[in-house]
């Protein structure tokens, strides 16, 4: 028995605690296994530490879900890749749990450690263990087997090849749908490991089973499958095999099938080479773009980019383009937002005068959307498109979208709008901005919702270090100086808080001569959450003034806000003052 | 036909016969004088795809689990094993498993409801590894369990004397370590030790040879029920359903006016599948009463409406489902329209036959067979209640009218059965040629009160059975001069997936019937 006053006492605790009726103990211990793994050695880690792990899996999912993850990296507390394996068998049994989580986590540890193993320790070791799995009663280890196949397959010698190849064959038929769908999200990175001869045969059958299964959700996950596989096959190949399904998917009844073809066509397109793109590809895609589904449309306008890169500008303008009007004015808002916030990548594909020409049109109807998410969406992209047409074609357009969503009725859209502000700011260029934005900016500072008087502030902050500290003294400081005799103690507060945010971009000088007054002035509100702000402000201040500064404005300042009858505005002045005392021992 | 009498109209050649009941088995009799506990009146009942289990739902949010005394479960006893023999070739018995408290009531502050714990349905879900896996649910919420049997262990060998290094810490007690002194709980250590880095940093890299493992032993094992997941504030009205997919990792919940799907493993999302909400309140003018996905094609539900239609959707066509593939319903006879003609075409229940062909339907006066391949009108009707057609005005001031019948199918779809007054149930036979209709008492006893009523109509196409069958079921129970109780009433009730054996709740007690 050990007492508290020996060495290895916590070590003691910590062991006896894996078996503590606190789960918060026995997942604190789990989480420390490599301490306990290094405290027992290796050989009664492998002897003793593992099969009492193995034997005692009938914890809760959270200890079991630490378990499989700790196990995945204790190759060097059992002593080494040659011993790797005695770490299966704990494994193995958190495969075939039926939490999700502690599956799929003990099954990416076997994979961690059956990719260090040595080759015979996986054919002695692993592939039983996959084959093990891959026959389970219930469906959990047979879920799990899939994912386990591309560290198998490698190094099986010919024989077990073929055995593990009909095996996978059997999941992509099981009963349980739940294992077909695992054999169908893990096809792909099976057959990246088996060889070409077997690919066409093999995995296409199988590729061929899942493609037709009567549950939609493998379907979906066999569309997925479709770019992977494509990839490893030769172009012929895949014309021959991969191109024909996808291209029945994009016309399967299921709306959620043609989704998913919807994200993923555009990676089959360099697989098949560009002439089967132009003939079966592009007009699935355009079908896809029609589609009476909304959400395959959403899914659909939310690639146009990428699918319009692949393509020679001609096909695009010639059989893109057109759906593209059409989606910038279809029924559905989340089409339009979807289309909005891709629809700027379109214009350095298609060039200036396309762009001029047939996008621009597009763009400034989005840009007026009764919808404020796409018209932000537009926005928010604006430098793609400037650089190929220039600011000035836009800025008339642009002024009045800008406007109406700074004065949004939800508050979240003016948020939004605001934190494009800098970057319109730079696109737009300094005399736009004093022109048209400049006081918009100062009227967010009285904004109804705090969130919004606090994004403004900061906004004046980021502009100021956009244009640099002269820009700000000329068009911020006035404004904002002016505000600090606002009757609403709520925005005298935001007044302050754009201060301390000024300041440490404006540099001293003018936070000494222009924002410091202020702020002392404002010591003497008759409100107490201003005083304590104040003090808050100074504090921040510091590091930003000179030494005598502190001294000679600051110091006085804050001791007569710690001797405010508040007691906030005490504590506070206090935390300044020591921050001070702080700063002064360390120069 | 037109008759509609059965006597005139022979049992076709090879009909089948006519099932012979008897009762089995009750939980939760009732004594004499016995008055019942709201809450401990059942309201749900369904048994696991295998029939090896079945669990109930009660007024107070518990859920009661049963299992099958012959099954070969991993846990069985060996004596049970033993007498395997003898009882399998027996109807289905069950013995009592666990249970656990699913819902508690509850109170929803922002809108000054008071949530009710009774458990409105219950459905299974694919066991895995021995552990039973279910949804429950409330008005609101839609609970996950996971019912396993937990090894009770018993920790020893530990490395620290804890009653002895608590010193006068608090003194854990618990019912295991009771039985033996040099096995103790390690439990109840507050003061933690802390500092293990620097523990790490001095281990002496050979191991410490004292350092030892907690040896544990396991004796029985008992049935633990989690809750895995709770699926909550996804609906506005009350939930009348939940429904499992066949794709195993779906469902959907459905209350007045919305379908909402599920994945089994996401809580904190659903999707809307089907919204019948009008934009103004006031334009309502059916809502949803249930709701249940096809036993195979993963993506086809039906819905039953109160105005009695049942809707098919096909979710593969849009991913808001506001129209349907396919609407059933029954032409309205002309002239027979009265004031109770809209309450009493509500649907109550609905359940697909285990082959995803038919779908059977309860309101309040019939049952109705649909094949799914035929819009015009039901297969077959079959009246359970038409002798109360003079009463309704009664039943609607008491408001029985608006007792929700469940039904069911046997596994085979030969059969159908409903509850209805007075702890009764009544069994149709639903096959080619069947004329069965048989009326059972819950009570040990179910024949006691039966009276051979042949209702069954066959309809010829284009008759219509529900007016013309009028009257042949006006002898009723009535027969024996026992007038209807509306206050004892069977309302849930499930078929065996195998077997002809059928659980039924009868207020508190549940009562089981084999043929």
């Amino acid at each position: 028995m050990y007492t508290a006053d020996e060495p290895l006492y916590p070590i003691a605790v910590l062991i006896d605690e894996l078996k503590n009726e606190d789960i918060q103990l026995r997942l604190n211990s789990i989480r420390r296994l490599s301490t306990i793994a290094r405290a027992l050695g290796e050989e009664r880690t492998r002897k003793e530490l593992i099969p009492f792990l193995n034997e005692n899996n009938d914890d809760d999912d959270e200890v079991l879900l630490a378990m499989a993850e700790e196990l995945g990296v204790f190759i060097p507390y059992v002593g080494g890749v040659e011993h790797a394996h005695v770490l299966l068998p704990p494994l193995e049994t958190l495969c075939t749990v039926e939490e999700t989580c502690v599956r799929e986590k003990a099954a990416e540890s076997l994979c961690r450690i059956g990719s260090q193993m040595r080759e015979s320790d996986l054919v002695d070791w692993f592939i039983p263990l996959v084959k093990r799995l891959a026959a389970g009663e219930w469906f959990t280890a047979r879920v799990s087997a899939c994912g386990l196949f591309h560290i198998a397959y490698p190094s099986a010698p010919e024989t077990l090849k073929i055995e593990l190849r009909s095996i996978y064959s059997q999941s992509c038929q099981d009963d349980m749908p739940m294992v077909r769908r695992s054999a169908a999200m893990n096809l792909g990175k099976f057959a990246a490991t088996v060889e070409s001869a077997h690919l066409k045969t093999d995995i296409l059958s199988m590729f061929e089973d899942l493609t037709q299964d009567d549950q939609d959700s493998v379907r979906l996950l066999a569309v997925e499958g479709c770019a992977a596989l494509g990839k490893l096959l030769e172009p012929q190949d895949c014309i021959a095999h991969i191109l024909p399904v996808i291209v029945s998917f994009s016309q399967d009844k299921s709306w959620r099938v043609r989704y998913m073809v919807a994200n993923q066509l555009y990676e089959l397109c360099e697989a098949v080479g560009p002439e089967p793109t132009r003939t079966e590809l592009v007009p699935a895609y355009v079908r896809l773009l029609r589609d009476n589904e909304a959400e395959v449309r959403i899914a659909a306008a939310g690639k146009v980019t990428k699918f319009c890169r692949i393509l020679n500008p001609e096909l695009a303008i010639q059989h893109i383009l057109p759906c593209v009007k059409e989606l910038s004015s279809d029924s559905s808002q989340h089409v339009r937002s979807a289309l909005a916030s891709v629809i700027m990548g379109m214009a350095p594909v298609l060039g200036k005068d396309a762009t001029i020409e047939q996008l621009l049109p597009i763009f400034l109807s989005l840009l007026k959307d009764e919808f404020p998410d796409v018209r932000l969406n537009i926005i928010s992209k604006l430098d793609q498109v400037n650089q190929v047409i220039g600011i000035d074609l836009l800025s008339q357009s642009l002024l009045p979208a800008i406007v109406e969503l700074a004065e949004d009725r939800h508050w979240r859209v003016r948020l939004a709008i605001i934190e494009y502000i800098p970057l319109l700011a730079s696109q737009l260029g300094v005399g736009f901005f004093d022109d048209k934005l400049g006081a918009l900016c100062m009227q967010w500072l009285k904004d109804k919702v705090y969130s919004i008087r606090d994004a403004a502030a900061n906004n004046l902050k980021r502009l100021a270090e956009e244009f640099g500290p002269e820009w700000a003294m000329q068009h911020i400081i006035p404004q904002v100086l002016e505000m600090t005799n606002n009757p609403h103690y709520l925005h005298r507060m935001t007044i302050l808080r754009a201060i301390s945010l000024l300041a440490s971009v404006v540099g001293s000088e003018i936070t000494n001569s222009k924002l410091l007054p202020v702020v002392i002035n404002a010591s003497k509100d008759r409100v107490p959450n201003i005083k304590f702000n104040v003090a808050k402000v100074l504090q921040s201040l510091i590091p930003i003034v000179d030494h005598s500064v502190v001294e000679k404005t600051i110091r006085p300042c804050l001791v007569d806000l710690s001797e405010d009858p508040d007691v906030d505005v005490r504590f506070f002045a206090n935390q300044a003052l020591q921050s001070i005392d702080h700063v002064m021992m360390s120069s | 036909m037109i008759g509609g009498d059965e006597a005139t109209k022979a049992p076709a050649a090879g009909a089948p016969q006519p099932l012979e009941w008897n009762f089995s088995q009750v939980f939760g009799e009732r004594a004499a004088g016995e008055e019942v506990q709201e809450v401990d009146i059942i309201s749900a009942i369904e048994f696991d795809r295998t029939g090896d289990h079945l669990a109930t739902g009660d007024r107070g949010g518990r859920v009661v689990l049963f299992e099958r005394n012959d099954t070969k479960d991993h846990y069985g006893h060996r004596r049970d094993l033993e007498r395997t023999d003898y009882l399998i070739s027996r109807h289905p018995e069950f013995r009592y498993k666990t249970e656990f408290q699913s819902h508690e009531p509850e109170f929803d502050y922002l809108k000054s409801l008071e949530i009710e714990e009774k458990i409105n349905k219950i459905r299974w879900c694919h066991a895995a590894n021995g552990a039973l896996f279910l949804l429950s649910t409330n008005d609101k919420t839609i609970k996950f369990w996971k019912v396993q049997e937990k090894k009770v262990k018993k920790v020893c060998d530990l490395n620290v004397d804890h009653s002895r290094a608590m010193g006068n810490g608090p003194v854990v007690c618990s019912r295991k370590s009771a039985s033996s002194k040099q096995c103790m709980e390690n439990g109840g250590c507050n003061e933690r030790p802390s500092g293990y880095s620097s523990i790490d940093a001095s281990l002496p890299s050979g191991g410490v040879p004292p350092l030892r493992l907690p040896v544990v032993t396991t004796h029985e094992t008992s049935p633990v029920a989690k809750c895995r997941r709770i699926y909550a504030h996804a609906h506005d009205y009350h939930i009348n359903s939940i429904s499992n997919n066949s794709d195993g990792e779906t469902f959907i919940s459905a209350d007045d006016l919305r379908i909402n799907l599920w994945n089994l493993e996401i809580s904190s999302q659903s999707f809307n599948i089907v919204d019948v909400k009008p934009a103004n309140m006031e334009d309502l003018t059916e809502v949803i009463t249930s709701a249940e996905f096809h036993p195979t094609h993963c993506n086809t539900i039906a819905y039953s409406s109160s105005r009695g239609s049942i809707r098919l959707i096909d979710m593969r066509q849009s991913a808001l489902c506001d129209t349907h593939s396919k609407l059933f319903e029954e032409q309205e006879v002309p002239g027979s329209r009265s004031f109770f003609t809209e309450i009493i075409a509500s649907i109550s229940d609905i359940k697909f036959a285990k082959d995803g062909r038919y779908i059977l339907s309860r309101d309040y006066m019939t049952l109705k067979l649909w094949d799914i391949n035929m819009d015009r009108g039901p297969v077959t009707t079959f009246q359970v209640h038409e002798y109360l057609r003079p009463k309704l005005c009664d039943l609607y001031e008491n408001d029985s009218i608006f007792d929700k019948f469940e039904c069911c199918l046997s596994g085979d779809g030969r059969h159908v059965a409903t509850g209805s007054y007075s702890n009764l149930f009544r069994v149709f036979g639903c096959s080619e040629g069947s004329t069965e209709a048989t009326t059972l008492e819950a009570s040990k006893n179910p024949t006691r009160r039966q009276v051979q009523t042949p209702t069954r109509p066959s309809k010829p196409p284009g008759t219509l059975p529900r007016v013309l069958r009028r009257g042949a079921d006006t002898s009723g129970a009535d027969a024996n001069g026992s007038a209807f109780d509306f206050s004892t009433k069977l309302l849930h009730l499930a078929w065996h997936p195998t077997e002809n054996s059928v659980a039924c709740a009868a207020s508190n007690s549940l009562y089981m019937y084999y043929a």
